[in-house]
């Protein structure tokens, strides 16, 4: 039963984290894809500027967390969705929107936000040097250790508090996000822009209003995933070039344009990362002495160092065999 | 013929040359006839990207990768060979290995062709998976103790000890080979899925260069590699780099010329047609994933030269030495900022980018020791120990800052294109 409790471990609980944070990267990406149709690279780093901002927030009211018994940082998001959200409007203000009036072609939108990207890495580590940080100052990772009622196993599974909130906070966006899509004026009008920009404008949408609301949307997301993801490793400035990838292998995955595809997306790099690193030799070794080959001591399909070839992979696999993605997404 | 040349561009070129010239009085001839070296490099990955991003409106964001290609092509086809290693009985093991990664890519592809035969979809899907995932571990199974043995016993498996022109050449021949797999799988769908595929190819191809101990060395660099003209212990520092910049001076000019050639040729009208106008192009005939197909590896193949003239020169193949701002984003402001599309505008903005690239490190270092020490003096203000490394951030910080205004106020650079009109 060891073995399956290192499996719940490395797999199970550590695929549903970092499938969460991929998933809502995901969203953010493919809602920005469907109401401004361009690739927003810059995401990655609005995910580490959202971790910053609650870094910072942590670093001023550090006795905030430990009062109530939640992590600091935590405490903290709302503000840190707050600041995401300003800066990702101010962001486009500056830089896209008077491409957009220019009328170019989407590309070069994508290359200003590779622009973006680099001043916004530029800044991070002008002020926080390059070095990893942890995000807890006053407060200390609460790790829990649930023991298995089984006789035979005698590992705990163990789970920490920044993966039990991300889980539970991701189901509550996603309800939050289903509602609002479908419920409310706003989401209905920004459905309505996804599919056709010009007939929602003439038929008397602010498309202003909706575009603003995408970028408070994917910034307050972006800074919950930035967040729970430092909070659960640690806060390091180079954190997007690693999240990049995934997070637009999850969108594409998904189908572009579609916001239950990133979550879904989200889940299936997160678990194909998982699963790929885990090292089956352990599952196998209990049935050692029937197998027909000798069981080596690592049996891995990819070591950890090249973890980041997967969602590459995965992208390239979908993109031959159904660009459209899992779930149909519209924009192609 | 004097009075054709256009003003602004040949003032600018005066005042480019009449910089660089300030630079070699300054900092010394050997320093800046090596950074004029460097520049001439980045001038060929830059004509690279020019024909991709100018000509064909293509967006490359993995620059690195295919320049990192180049200078391994380079290290391991120049380097000396390593007798120990050929003589041993690990040669033979690796070549087993190889065999079975032949034999591997053959069933998969075999497999891939039950279709032929009437097997359903529903049956050949999981065949196809259940096929590919043995026979990987089989193979990765394979190299494993093959390379550990390579890496404890003999460093690594060495070079080739061919001439330089041929690691340059394969160097061009890799990067085009990827390139055409990436753009095979990409070119046909939005222009923002090649961007992401080649971010992400280029960062598979540094970890796969930095993590293969066995055939680069990995952290531990390979040096020296072999130049192409005579070093300098033979000659001196200024000739010896004034010979390998005539080198590279040959080939742009070989490559200026060629692309001259094809830009106002019929194949660089359609190139721009079908930049300009995607859907008229294809219906006049013209295939256009194909053309762009042809004009990514047409770059990818420059890029891989260009880099395998930079590791030769620089002497040393370091894979962490690889790094996206140098060699993605630096490139991508060469090539808006001169002008993409224009090739000497793109030889100008490499030129003129690079000298500011280098001297930027000096001056901001000399502008922040002044800052800390008025700081400390004036306002007793102590900087933090990791000062001068954070302060160069600023340049990533005006590289991005350069990219998104040069986009919005000059989208068309210092020299735009002239695009002939025939009436």
């Amino acid at each position: 039963m060891n073995e399956f409790v290192f499996f719940i471990n490395n797999v199970v609980i550590s695929g549903l984290t970092i499938g969460s944070i991929y998933a809502l990267g995901a969203v953010g990406i493919t809602l920005i894809f469907s109401i401004l149709r361009f690739a927003h690279f810059a995401h990655a780093d609005l995910m580490t500027l959202g971790a910053f901002f609650a870094f910072f927030l942590t670093a001023m009211f550090p006795a905030v967390g430990p009062a109530i018994g939640l992590p600091t940082a935590f405490v903290m998001l709302p503000l840190a969705m707050v600041m995401t959200a300003i800066a990702a409007i101010y962001i486009d203000k500056g830089f896209y929107k008077p491409l957009r009036r220019h009328g170019v072609k989407p590309i070069v939108i994508v290359m200003a936000s590779l622009g973006v990207t680099l001043m916004l890495q530029g800044l991070i580590r002008m002020f926080m040097g390059t070095s990893a940080r942890s995000m807890y100052i006053d407060d200390r990772k609460g790790i829990h250790r649930l023991d298995m009622p089984f006789e035979l196993a005698s590992r705990p599974i163990v789970i920490t508090d920044p993966q039990i909130i991300i889980i539970v906070l991701l189901v509550i966006i996603v309800i939050a996000l289903h509602l609002f899509l479908n419920r409310t004026r706003l989401g209905k009008a920004m459905r309505a822009m996804s599919d056709n920009p010009d007939l929602a404008r003439v038929s008397g949408i602010n498309t202003d209003t909706v575009v603003k609301v995408t970028w408070v949307i994917a910034g307050s997301l972006a800074a919950i995933a930035g967040t729970m993801l430092s909070l659960d490793v640690s806060l390091k400035p180079d954190l997007s070039f690693h999240l990049l990838l995934p997070i637009f292998a999850a969108a594409i995955v998904g189908g572009v344009g579609h916001p239950y595809g990133a979550l879904a997306g989200g889940f299936v790099i997160g678990f194909a990362e998982t699963l790929s690193v885990f090292n089956w030799a352990v599952l196998l070794r209990p049935w050692r002495d029937y197998l027909w080959f000798d069981l080596p001591a690592t049996l891995a399909f990819v070591p950890s160092e090249y973890k980041i070839t997967v969602p590459f992979f995965i992208l390239l696999a979908i993109l031959v065999w159904r660009p459209t993605g899992l779930f149909k997404g519209k924009v192609l | 013929m004097l009075m054709k040349l256009p003003m602004k561009e040949t003032l600018m070129i005066v005042a480019l040359a009449v910089a660089v010239l300030l630079l070699m009085q300054v900092m010394g001839t050997a320093y800046g006839v090596r950074v004029l070296v460097e520049a001439s490099c980045y001038a060929i990955i830059a004509l690279g990207l020019t024909i991709q991003w100018g000509y064909a409106g293509l967006f490359n964001a993995g620059i690195m990768g295919f320049v990192a290609i180049g200078g391994f092509s380079a290290m391991l086809l120049t380097f000396p060979v390593n007798q120990s290693f050929w003589e041993s009985d690990l040669s033979g093991e690796l070549g087993v290995a190889f065999l079975k990664l032949v034999a591997a890519v053959a069933l998969v592809a075999a497999v891939m062709q039950l279709h032929r035969i009437k097997v359903p979809r529903s049956i050949r899907l999981p065949i196809i998976l259940i096929v590919m995932a043995t026979l990987y571990l089989w193979v990765v199974n394979g190299f494993a103790p093959v390379t550990q043995n390579i890496v404890s016993q003999h460093g690594f498996i060495g070079g080739f000890g061919l001439p330089v022109w041929a690691g340059w050449l394969v160097g061009g021949i890799l990067a085009g080979t990827v390139a055409y797999f990436i753009g095979h799988i990409c070119l046909g769908l939005r222009s923002d899925y090649l961007a992401i595929a080649t971010l992400g190819v280029a960062e598979i191809i540094k970890a796969f260069l930095k993590n293969s101990d066995w055939l680069t060395r990995g952290t531990l660099t390979v040096s020296p590699l072999p130049w192409p003209v005579p070093g300098a212990s033979e000659v001196g520092f200024v000739m010896a780099r004034a010979l390998y910049l005539s080198v590279t001076a040959v080939l742009i000019a070989i490559i200026f010329y060629l692309l001259h050639r094809a830009y106002n040729g019929p194949w660089g009208r359609m190139m721009r047609a079908i930049r300009d106008n995607e859907l008229s192009s294809s219906a006049m005939g013209k295939d256009v994933n194909q053309r762009r197909l042809e004009v990514f590896v047409l770059g990818c193949i420059l890029m891989g030269i260009g880099g395998a003239a930079l590791a030769t020169f620089n002497g040393i193949f370091d894979p962490n030495g690889y790094l996206p701002l140098n060699h993605t984003f630096l490139i991508w402001v060469m090539v808006i900022l001169g002008g993409p599309g224009n090739n000497l505008g793109t030889i100008f903005g490499a030129v003129f980018v690079y000298v500011i690239w280098v001297m930027s490190e000096p001056v901001a270092l000399f502008i922040l020791n002044s800052i800390s020490y008025l700081g400390d003096l004036w306002f007793a203000w102590e900087a933090p120990s990791d000062f001068s490394s954070r302060a160069l951030q600023a340049r990533v910080f005006s590289i991005g800052l350069i990219i998104t205004l040069v986009l919005r106020y000059a989208p068309k650079g210092l020299f735009p294109e002239k695009v002939q009109h025939h009436q």
